[in-house]
């Protein structure tokens, strides 16, 4: 028996996996959460912003605006009216279920609302279910993952609907029974009478979904019995066995695999495919399609696709075309030119007062790419009058908008399924491979199973904007007075906007045109609103001036953020150097916030800063704030071989306010350390004449087991009553100025050009080529 | 094409191929098994790492002709029933996963390791080549350990 979309119900069972599967798994579910707008009172407290600023800085210490307000209160706002949208329900099974409107990508959301959930309805948190919805339009702009902001959005809500479902079926029992709710209890999803009588929320759902709203108020921390301990991920079964499905394991009927190469530029073009009839007799193909230039709101990925039976045979086939490449927009283009293109554009620097000593840095960043594990894909069923999508989407909303304005079909025609993803760290903010997948699903009638080679995924990817700092700190009578940093950058690609295509459309007009006035609003807008400084340094400004390249680019992970705080972090360093001060004692002087100064104290006792390290080793500090989270960093780096320099020990204290999942939290921060290992180290990538050279992570070091610390402590700042942050991105920052300084103090080399350390030659695939397999 | 017969989690499975077909793309596209992930196919990041004969192999690198009459694990094939492999029990101990993508091959490796030795060293560990975009690699060397202590 087949599901109305098409799918075998074998791939739809419990064991498919989050994401997918479960919602569907039952036909009867009652919806029993109140819509949260109804509910004023929690609402209302729990979502006003100015609570969620931090608290008001010493008098005549300047604020930085982001203290008040910053992108992830952004989201929060934009998300907040359609909340009432987002459906929790209870099953007649008793299993409650969340379409979670985000893309669970590894970094542990799901598990983390169903944390918030389990807390609040008393039920064991193996009965709560958490699948990403499918991308739901009348969201508007509460279906984007991003900003780190998914827990601080959820935090004042979802407590909310799940106490009002808890009171309904609470309410619901002490109705059937004669008795006052307020007389009964709940224990593990059972309504518990005082004379003994019990009922599951499962018997209770029906009845409960007739009863009105209740006014509720969530648990008060002190009692919380789920949040704040140690939890494993819900999905940690299915994939330590193999069960766990991404968008390439989905059972969808008749789906091809197809694989697209991709041309000899950044944004080239195909001019003919000379072996047409050739490549199209080859065992397997099915079919060969040449991706043209086109697209919605953002240019399609162009090149030749081939769909075949199999992934092995559409390889084959691939690498067996001969293709005419036309140049792309970024011809002759070198990391070299584009580094002295971005210096020319960074506007100079103030003159300092006369008699002032000055600390100063010019600083280099190579594009860098996201890499994710799991390639770009996504499966597409393009028919003449519906279109249907699978694929791990950071914003659904827009993809399904806009793939619809390519088919030429109306949005409600098109349907999004949201798939779990191998990581995505903001590479899939867009979704060039919906696009392509669609095209070819429509060029061919069939359904069409993309997946794109990982040379190609890195050549063609969407690139962290290479840039260049200068910086400047002024100090004067024995105090820093005035600090500047001025970062030309490629500009950022914005224009998935809020995740629908009202913010994204207008950030892309005119169509076809690299930067727009709207997109560069909503990227001086993100910069403005997420780079903050911890450090009282008087007259303190960060400018960018983003330089028009037609590149591919997107939001990296902390994109702005970590390589502005990074800067930051060595000239603090410097200055400290400069004044004869201790550079941890030096922060504790100028930090503005005494959150971050209880980070930075609780890990240099943890770290034992300042104690005697072997020649060629170093320690080295770094401290951040980003998304409302304090934090501070203490590595310890073996450098005595300076072109192969490795952390070999790392000290991470975190304050989130508050804590939902310590386990996910200390995953972040491993995760943030293994960026800053990579980005501050050893991964950069090389444009040589308008493309990456490196196609694979033997070329492009994103750190592995050999590079990342034995030793590694988080420590997470208990919950005294501030707001809970954002995590994934607060975790790369402090330490990347970490590993930064440590490097300077082994070494005596000022970081100034990253990766630090030496990249070993290798062999690249000749442009427009994808490498054979090793067989 | 020719056919080609060998067992996959101890069941007998017969496919027609060609012979050149790298392994990972006739257990995933040919028999449905889709734990063995792609992740570079190139022998580099190692996602589509099993066991053939009970060694570790990339999947991506090895041809289907190669493993005829062998015995090929996937994690599919790790657990006996109900009952987890010590290394999985230890990965939802120590809750290692975050995304998961590379979790089959990560296991795989460990699986491999410990057969050759039940006291790894940090070398030993160290030469586990797989890439972990997530960066779990804390907790794989902390469950590779714990796993150690259990194996059979």
């Amino acid at each position: 028996m087949n599901d109305p979309r098409g799918l075998p119900t074998d791939a739809m069972d419990e064991s498919g996996g989050p994401g997918f599967s479960i919602g569907r798994r039952k036909l009867l579910t009652y919806a029993v959460s109140a819509p949260v707008m109804t509910i004023a009172a929690g609402f209302g407290v729990n979502l006003a912003i100015p609570s969620s600023a931090v608290a008001a800085p010493m008098p005549l210490m300047p604020a930085d605006s982001v203290d008040y307000y910053d992108v992830g209160d952004s989201l929060v706002q934009v998300g907040a009216p359609t909340m009432p949208l987002v459906k929790l329900s209870v099953g007649t099974d008793g299993k409650v279920t969340l379409e979670m409107p985000r893309l669970e990508q590894g970094q542990g959301i799901a598990t983390a609302l169903g944390m918030m959930i389990a807390e609040e309805m008393d039920v064991p948190l193996s009965d709560v279910i958490v699948h990403s919805a499918d991308a739901q339009p009348e969201l508007r702009y509460n279906q984007i993952t991003g900003g780190s902001s998914s827990i601080r959005c959820f935090d004042p809500v979802l407590p909310v609907m799940a106490a009002a479902a808890r009171a309904r079926l609470v309410a619901y029992a002490a109705q059937q029974w004669g008795l006052a709710p307020s007389s009964l209890r709940v224990e593990a999803g059972v309504v518990i009478a005082p004379d003994g009588r019990s009922a599951t929320y499962g018997s209770l759902t029906v009845g409960a979904a007739t009863l009105p709203l209740p006014s509720v108020q969530p648990k008060d921390p002190s009692q919380y019995k789920v949040i704040g301990h140690f939890t494993g991920r819900l999905d940690a079964r299915d994939i330590v066995t193999g069960r766990k499905k991404f968008t390439m394991d989905l059972a969808v009927p008749n789906a091809k695999p197809t694989m697209l190469r991709m041309p000899s530029q950044i944004r080239g073009q195909v001019i003919g495919v000379n072996n047409l009839s050739t490549v199209k007799a080859m065992p397997g193909v099915i079919a060969v399609v040449v991706v043209p230039p086109g697209g919605s709101i953002v240019a399609r990925q162009v090149g030749v696709a081939v769909m075949a039976e199999t992934f092995g045979q559409a390889w084959d086939a691939c690498r067996a075309l001969d293709i005419t490449w036309g140049d792309g927009t970024n011809q002759g283009q070198s990391n070299a030119t584009i580094f002295a293109a971005l210096k020319a554009a960074n506007p100079p620097l103030a003159a300092p007062p006369l008699g002032a000593l000055m600390v100063d840095g010019e600083f280099e960043f190579p594009p860098a790419t996201a890499c994710p594990l799991e390639v770009e894909c996504a499966i597409v069923d393009a028919r003449a009058d519906r279109a249907e999508i699978w694929a791990g989407m950071q914003t659904p909303i827009v993809a399904l908008q806009a793939t619809a304005a390519d088919l030429g079909l109306p949005e409600d025609s098109v349907q999004a399924h949201v798939i779990p993803s191998g990581g995505a760290f903001g590479r899939r903010l867009f979704w060039d491979p919906v696009q392509v997948a669609a095209y070819v699903s429509k060029a061919t009638g069939r359904v069409c199973k993309l997946m794109y080679h990982r040379s190609d995924d890195i050549r063609h990817t969407r690139l962290r904007p290479p840039q260049v700092h200068n910086v400047r700190a002024t100090l004067l009578g024995g105090s820093v007075v005035g600090y500047e940093q001025h970062i030309a950058a490629i500009r950022l690609d914005a224009r998935h906007g809020y995740g629908e295509k009202g913010s994204a459309q207008t950030g892309a007009l005119p169509e076809g045109t690299p930067q727009t006035l709207a997109n560069l609003g909503y990227e001086q807008f993100f910069f403005k609103t997420m780079v903050a400084s911890p450090y009282n340094y008087g007259f303190s400004t960060k400018v960018l001036t983003p330089v028009t390249f037609d590149w591919n680019t997107v939001s990296y992970r902390s994109v702005h953020i970590q390589p502005a705080r990074l800067v930051e972090e060595i000239i603090t360093d410097e200055i400290a150097t400069a004044m004869g001060i201790d550079p941890v004692a030096f922060r504790l002087e100028y930090l503005r916030l005494p959150r971050a100064r209880a980070v930075l104290q609780r890990v240099a006792g943890a770290a034992q800063w300042g104690k005697a390290m072997p020649a060629g080793f170093a320690q080295g500090v770094g401290v951040h704030q980003e998304s409302r989270a304090f934090t501070a960093c203490i590595v310890e780096l073996d450098a005595r071989d300076p072109k192969q320099a490795k952390v070999v020990r790392a000290t991470i204290a975190i304050d989130l306010g508050k804590p939902i999942n310590p386990s996910g939290i200390e995953q972040q921060c491993h995760g943030g350390l293994a960026e800053a290992i990579s980005l501050v180290l050893n991964a950069g990538l090389t444009i040589k004449d308008g493309l990456p050279q490196e196609g694979s992570y033997g070329q492009y070091h994103w750190a592995r087991m050999i590079d990342f610390p034995k030793s590694v402590e988080v420590i997470i700042m208990p919950n005294v009553g501030d707001p809970v942050a954002g995590m994934g991105e607060p975790g790369m920052s402090a330490p990347s100025g970490a590993i930064a300084n440590a490097y300077a103090r082994a070494t005596g080399i000022k970081p100034r050009k990253f990766p630090l350390n030496a990249q070993a030659p290798f062999e690249a695939t000749p442009p427009g080529q994808l490498p054979a397999p090793p067989l | 094409m020719p056919t080609y017969s060998f067992k996959v989690n101890g069941k007998a499975v017969k496919v027609t191929a060609p012979a050149g077909m790298a392994l990972l793309w006739v257990l995933r596209d040919k028999l449905g098994i889709t734990g063995p992930k792609y992740g570079c196919g190139m022998n580099v990041c190692k996602a589509c790492t099993c066991l053939v004969n009970g060694s570790a192999v990339t999947t991506c690198s090895t041809t289907v002709s190669s493993v005829q009459g062998a015995e090929v694990t996937t994690i599919e094939g790790l657990a006996n029933g109900d009952t987890l492999h010590p290394v999985q029990q230890a990965w939802l101990d120590l809750d290692v996963a975050q995304c998961g993508f590379c979790q089959a091959g990560q296991i795989m490796a460990a699986v491999d390791l410990l057969s050759r030795t039940r006291t790894p060293t940090d070398a030993d560990i160290d030469a586990i080549e797989n890439v972990c975009r997530c960066a779990t690699y804390g907790r794989i060397r902390a469950a590779i350990r714990a796993a150690a202590e259990k194996m059979p």
